[in-house]
């Protein structure tokens, strides 16, 4: 773009905080907070790959429980880092989405049907271990997942 | 920094930085207007749509903010100018998918989507403004001030 | 009227009816409180009447001091427009219609008339027809403030009860831990399935459902419309991580959806909502197995 604009990711914001990659286990954890910078998203999308290729991470969770929108550019990122961990080997599963964010991601022609979704990032790696989540009964606490 | 509390602003688009402004004025202007929180989120990720076409294909720009009537019925409405290039053929600028950037070529068409009203002022070099409108679901005639 | 022949003691009519509403504010407001209107509404003590008799007098007497009687929008009546929107509404619930309405605050017009004649027996025979006219203009104006409100307080009822009916109408179902159940009764619009659309999603959060079920055995039609509303809280549904299911599709339903080539693909459907929930069930790794001998009598 021309010069006579500054440059989009230069300059201290508090929002251009890199978003931390968590590793537990097998599986990287990736927690969105807030509003996120669009450089930000980019950064996390190399982040992430970077990561996988080094840890041979087998599960990446991104959980998007804390995040107010999703606009198309965050959407086709969350889609590009679920098909190349996929490329790497990994798979990416997108956990918490706010019932108001998905609604408007439906209306605005998201549905982003290669991606794998979780209600909770428990739910997401019980997903990610292959494993189903114990049948909860009535009257009983949900069960951990051993 | 902004008019924080106030409906009406003007606001510069000359970054990503910048987005993360619009998209914070316009939740906090909606949220002031009484909207709901899915009305809400429709209306900031629309803003953020339009916001970023300004940024990217219009060379940067501003959005103006104000609140909006038409009879007792209230709303919110805003406008994205640029001085870039305009959109040469506005009904292929429309349809989903069709991009000239980035994305998913869902800006445009996805945000007229979520909101009430959507209009395209655009000449090839003129640059374009796309005002929308957002109205309250509130009863047909306001009530009596108290 | 030029100002030099009629002197400072003759007042402007809207000025006379001014000071005639405050100096006989209490026999006006004890007349009224016989009269239909009031005597209706203030059913509890006669005193309540008079009491609401006496604030719209002061309120068209601070009108015609501002010289504005035909100013429904005057600031006098402000004082006085919850008041009355109450009065219309109670008049309005026993069942009154707006003419009767008009014709009871009508009504309240013929005892200030006569007092006011009674007020000035000496008075030009001009200046009295001058002031009864605006007398008259004022309480036809005072007709029009209630009939504003009662409108308006219709509206709102009818703006209310569509709400109230939206949520009524939408109660969303635990059927076991993890699976949730809307049952979809009569025709849903645009409007509705916003709200049934919402309504589910966040019972998903708060139930922690990974099963939704949209039970439609209640709707009459699907059209393309719904078969859209139905596929976008569907696909709602999966981006939040739980899948919904559409059961309840009887025959000549799944007729006309076949017919009108509406592709529901993408939904996952099932005949009966036990089929629906036997299938979530089976998929959070329950299954329903008879107990052995139980029931054996019903084979």
């Amino acid at each position: 773009m021309s010069g006579a604009f500054p440059s989009p990711y230069g300059g201290p914001s508090p929002y251009a905080a890199p978003v931390p990659v968590l590793r537990l286990g097998d599986v990287l954890l990736v927690t969105l907070q807030g509003d996120l910078h669009d450089g930000t998203a980019e950064q996390l999308q190399q982040d992430i790959s970077d990561t996988v290729a080094r840890s041979g991470a087998t599960g990446v969770v991104i959980d998007l429980s804390g995040v107010e929108i999703v606009d198309s550019f965050l959407g086709r990122v969350l889609g590009d880092i679920a098909a190349q961990t996929s490329l790497l080997a990994a798979r990416t599963v997108i956990a918490g989405m706010r019932p108001a964010v998905a609604i408007t991601l439906v209306e605005l022609g998201l549905t982003l049907p290669g991606l794998r979704t979780a209600l909770t990032t428990e739910d997401a790696m019980c997903l990610l271990g292959d494993r189903r989540p114990t049948l909860p009964r009535p009257g009983h606490t949900r069960q951990e997942s051993v | 920094m902004q008019t924080a509390g106030s409906v009406s602003a003007c606001l510069p688009i000359h970054s990503d930085l910048d987005l993360v402004w619009v998209r914070q004025h316009v939740r906090q202007a909606a949220a002031q207007l009484g909207f709901g929180l899915v009305e809400q989120t429709k209306l900031v990720t629309a803003a953020s749509e339009l916001a970023r076409n300004t940024l990217i294909h219009g060379g940067g720009g501003q959005m103006e903010c104000a609140p909006a009537a038409n009879g007792g019925v209230r709303g919110l409405r805003l406008a994205f100018s640029d001085e870039g290039p305009g959109i040469p053929d506005l009904d292929r600028a429309l349809v989903d998918g069709f991009t000239s950037g980035e994305g998913l070529g869902m800006g445009l068409g996805g945000a007229r989507r979520l909101v009430h009203e959507f209009t395209v002022d655009s000449r090839p070099g003129g640059g374009t403004t796309v005002t929308v409108t957002t109205w309250l679901p509130g009863p047909p005639r306001p009530r009596e001030e108290r | 009227m030029p100002e030099q022949d009629t002197a400072a003691h003759r007042r402007t009519p809207a000025q006379e009816v001014a000071g005639f509403l405050r100096d006989r504010q209490e026999q006006i407001a004890q007349r009224w409180a016989d009269a239909a209107l009031f005597r209706t509404v203030f059913t509890h003590s006669r005193d309540e009447a008079v009491e609401a008799g006496r604030a719209v007098v002061d309120a068209l007497a601070a009108v015609a001091t501002a010289d504005s009687v035909e100013d429904a929008e005057s600031g006098g009546f402000h004082v006085i427009r919850d008041q009355l929107a109450r009065t219309a509404a109670s008049r309005a619930r026993a069942g009154s219609s707006i003419t009767e309405i008009s014709s009871e605050v009508d009504a309240l017009r013929p005892p200030v008339t006569e007092l006011f004649l009674a007020e000035f027996p000496d008075a030009p025979a001009e200046h009295i027809r001058e002031c009864t006219t605006t007398l008259t203009v004022l309480m036809g104006t005072l007709r029009l403030v209630v009939l504003e409100t009662a409108l308006s307080e219709g509206e709102e009822v009818i703006h209310r009860q569509r709400l109230q009916l939206l949520e009524v109408a939408t109660p969303v179902i635990k059927l076991w831990d993890g699976i949730v159940a809307v049952p979809l009764i009569g025709t849903l619009d645009s409007a509705r399935s916003q709200v049934v659309m919402e309504t589910l999603l966040d019972s998903i959060v708060e139930q922690h459902a990974r099963f939704a079920i949209l039970d439609i055995t209640g709707v009459p039609t699907v059209d393309s419309l719904v078969a859209q509303h139905l596929m976008k809280t569907v696909a709602a549904a999966r981006l939040m991580g739980a899948e919904c299911i559409v059961s309840g599709i009887r025959p000549p339903i799944a007729q006309t959806i076949v017919h009108l080539g509406i592709d529901l693909s993408s939904v996952l459907t099932r005949a009966s909502l036990a089929d629906a929930l036997a299938y979530a069930l089976g998929q959070l790794g329950a299954d329903i197995v008879a107990r052995k001998g139980a029931g054996s009598e019903y084979r």
